[in-house]
């Protein structure tokens, strides 16, 4: 049990199977790939492959990890010189930063959070207005525009403190709903027309200039957006797992599962709710940050309660507290409808079945978090 | 005679109109174990969550080791030294067995967002001795489930999750321990094999006062040195157990007026 073969296989199986999925055309196609994924999970959880692929992830994990970052890296490499298909690349990239962050909140806290677009567009409108108005260097912005989010994030500390479950959902939902409404009559944010912005450039690179290769041949400057995304997805997803394996984490399943059992034991509640708010809502910042330069126009319209809705079915599907059910999930969150055009108007139809077929046959979500190894790959 | 571990002066507490706790003096002595008994509703939890801060009391005074704690939180009231097990067990079954220890642990860890996110060879040290010494409490309650500290909580027997629960509350070395009840649901078997290790533990930790809620009579008269009987909220007798249960009002709060 536990070898490494396992893994490699599994990761070069979803690799190729995304290469397949983003080059596919035709409708008929993406339905029969649809159907050949469902039909691999069923018999891959009936012969225990999942099983031995999660073992050798467990005893693996350091090589497996860098192999899934070269397996992203080689994905967009096949699709160099495709705009639309990086772009997405990088949208299911940056949301998986952000549902990272909304996982340390809800998958490991319990503390619940509907406005994850919310504090996605806090950190795209801050990194508008800075990149318009000052001459802050952009990858400054993407920090600054995280501590933004995270101290808007703090006016919601209180309510949410306070309340519980679906008080605080309320709570939450209402905060997402206000910020979208106070962009829209909020003139000079854009209004409801928005705002636009210059495209990133970092170290004297433009980001969105094209990279020649030859004389026919050239990089779709969304590369450049793909290489930062992944950065960033690789830094939330190390961050993740350094809280999860330390007594932070420790402290933050205890919170979720028991909170006046914590608290006889010395755990201050409220500190590490706080802690894992400021940290999540930042990390919503910063995708935010990213998205909002890579697609260089953003208004409210791209940031409503629907989108924190998606976010938040991202992490039911994937596996509450397992970061990477939350890169599964959030690639096929995001890159269904895309392939899928007949389904465009029905999504959020197909996501509700989706989430409540995972929380009725699967209710850890498609990868359930595993029991917490502090020093993973060792012998204890 | 040595100083008491735990002084109550008057401890009351009401809930409205609902007086759970009435001018309750009581005291503990260090190294003893104090049998608390009385009729379900005579307000033996609601003492616990007094004294360890998940109900505030309305009137009176705990003082401990010197120290007032009437007005502390649950968290000040565990770093001072006091901590208990529940009633109803409430371990963090999805966690491992070592996760539910190192609950009990906490003011013996490091909690520092630097030191737990970027000084990982440190927290590693710590991580280990940790595992060491909760590997080493659990063998004395149990030698096999000692080899299950990475297994969740979920996946062992009730005596064990009692066994795992008395471990939370001993291994950051309190003061006083406070035992709710920890017999409930188990056989005679079950209980008689708790009760020794708990004898033991007390064999070990010279010191360690605890309180223990208990409605076993006979488990009473074995382990306890003192008990305390309540009855509507007051103490209506203390004593050995042999003076308990000749008392009178013990013997109409158990059979009821003649």
């Amino acid at each position: 049990m536990g070898a490494l073969r396992w893994g490699v296989g599994s990761v070069a199986t979803v690799a190729v199977y995304a290469a397949l999925f983003l080059y596919a055309e035709a409708q008929s196609v993406v339905i029969g790939l649809l159907v050949g994924a469902v039909v691999a999970m069923v018999m891959a959880s009936r012969f225990d492959v999942l099983a031995r692929v999660g073992e050798s992830f467990a005893r693996h994990e350091r090589a497996l990890d860098r192999l899934t970052f070269a397996a992203c890296i080689a994905v967009a490499a096949l699709f160099h010189d495709q705009h639309f298909v990086l772009l997405m690349l990088a949208t299911v990239l940056l949301y998986f930063v952000a549902c990272i962050g909304l996982n340390l909140q809800f998958g490991h806290t319990g503390v619940v959070n509907f406005a994850g677009a919310a504090f996605f567009g806090v950190g795209a409108y801050a990194a508008a207005v800075l990149s318009q108005h000052t001459p802050v260097p952009h990858l400054a912005i993407i920090v600054i525009a995280g501590a933004v989010a995270a101290v808007i994030g703090s006016v919601l500390i209180i309510p949410v403190l306070r309340t519980r479950g679906h008080y605080a959902a309320m709570v939450t939902i209402a905060f997402g709903v206000l910020f979208k409404t106070f962009l829209e009559v909020n003139d000079t944010l854009g209004g409801p027309q928005g705002l636009k912005l210059p495209g990133m450039s970092v170290f004297g690179i433009p980001f969105n200039a094209n990279i020649a290769l030859s004389d026919d041949a050239e990089i779709s400057f969304y590369m450049h957006y793909v290489v930062l995304a992944l950065l960033l997805a690789a830094g939330a997803y190390s961050l993740s797992r350094r809280i999860e394996r330390s007594w932070i984490g420790l402290n933050l399943d205890a919170v979720r599962l028991d909170e006046t059992a914590c608290a006889t034991f010395g755990i201050d509640v409220a500190r590490w709710k706080i802690v894992a708010y400021t940290i999540g809502n930042a990390l919503c910042g910063i995708a935010g940050a990213v998205y909002a330069m890579m697609t260089g126009f953003i208004a409210p319209n791209n940031f409503t309660f629907g989108d924190s809705l998606i976010m938040v079915s991202i992490i039911l599907l994937g596996g509450v507290g397992n970061p990477r059910g939350v890169m599964i999930a959030a690639a096929v969150v995001l890159l269904l409808p895309e392939k899928l055009q007949m389904i465009q108007e029905y999504r959020f139809l197909l996501y509700a079945v989706l989430v409540m077929a995972v929380l009725l046959f699967r209710p850890e979500g498609l990868l359930p978090r595993r029991l917490r190894a502090y020093f993973p790959g060792g012998t204890s | 005679m040595t100083a008491p571990l735990l002084v109550c002066r008057g401890l009351t507490m009401r809930f409205g109109g609902l007086t759970a706790l009435d001018a309750l003096d009581l005291d503990v002595l260090p190294g003893e174990i104090l049998g608390l008994i009385g009729p379900n509703g005579s307000g033996k939890t609601t003492f616990f969550n007094v004294v360890t801060g998940v109900y505030a009391a309305t009137a009176g005074s705990a003082v401990f080791a010197g120290a007032d704690l009437t007005r502390l939180t649950a968290q000040a009231i565990y770093r001072a030294g006091i901590t208990r097990t529940f009633q109803r067990s409430r371990l963090a079954l999805p966690l491992s067995i070592f996760d539910n220890l190192m609950i009990g642990n906490h003011r013996r860890l490091d909690h520092g967002l630097a030191f737990n996110l970027f000084r990982r060879v440190a927290l590693k040290a710590q991580y280990e001795s940790a595992v060491d010494e909760a590997r080493t409490l659990l063998a004395t309650f149990s030698v096999p489930l000692a080899t299950r500290l990475f297994e969740p909580a979920s996946a062992v027997t009730m005596i064990d999750r009692r066994r795992i629960e008395i471990c939370r509350a001993l291994i950051s070395r309190p003061k006083l321990l406070l035992l709710d009840e920890p017999s409930a649901g188990m056989t005679h078997e079950e209980t008689r094999e708790l009760m020794d290790d708990i004898l033991l533990v007390r064999g070990r930790m010279p010191g360690l006062g605890i309180i223990l809620i208990e409605h076993e009579m006979n488990v009473i008269e074995r382990v306890t040195d003192r008990c305390a009987v309540f009855n509507y909220g007051k103490r209506i007798a203390a004593g050995t157990y042999a003076e308990v249960a000749a008392d009178r009002d013990v013997q109409q709060a158990y059979l009821g007026q003649e």
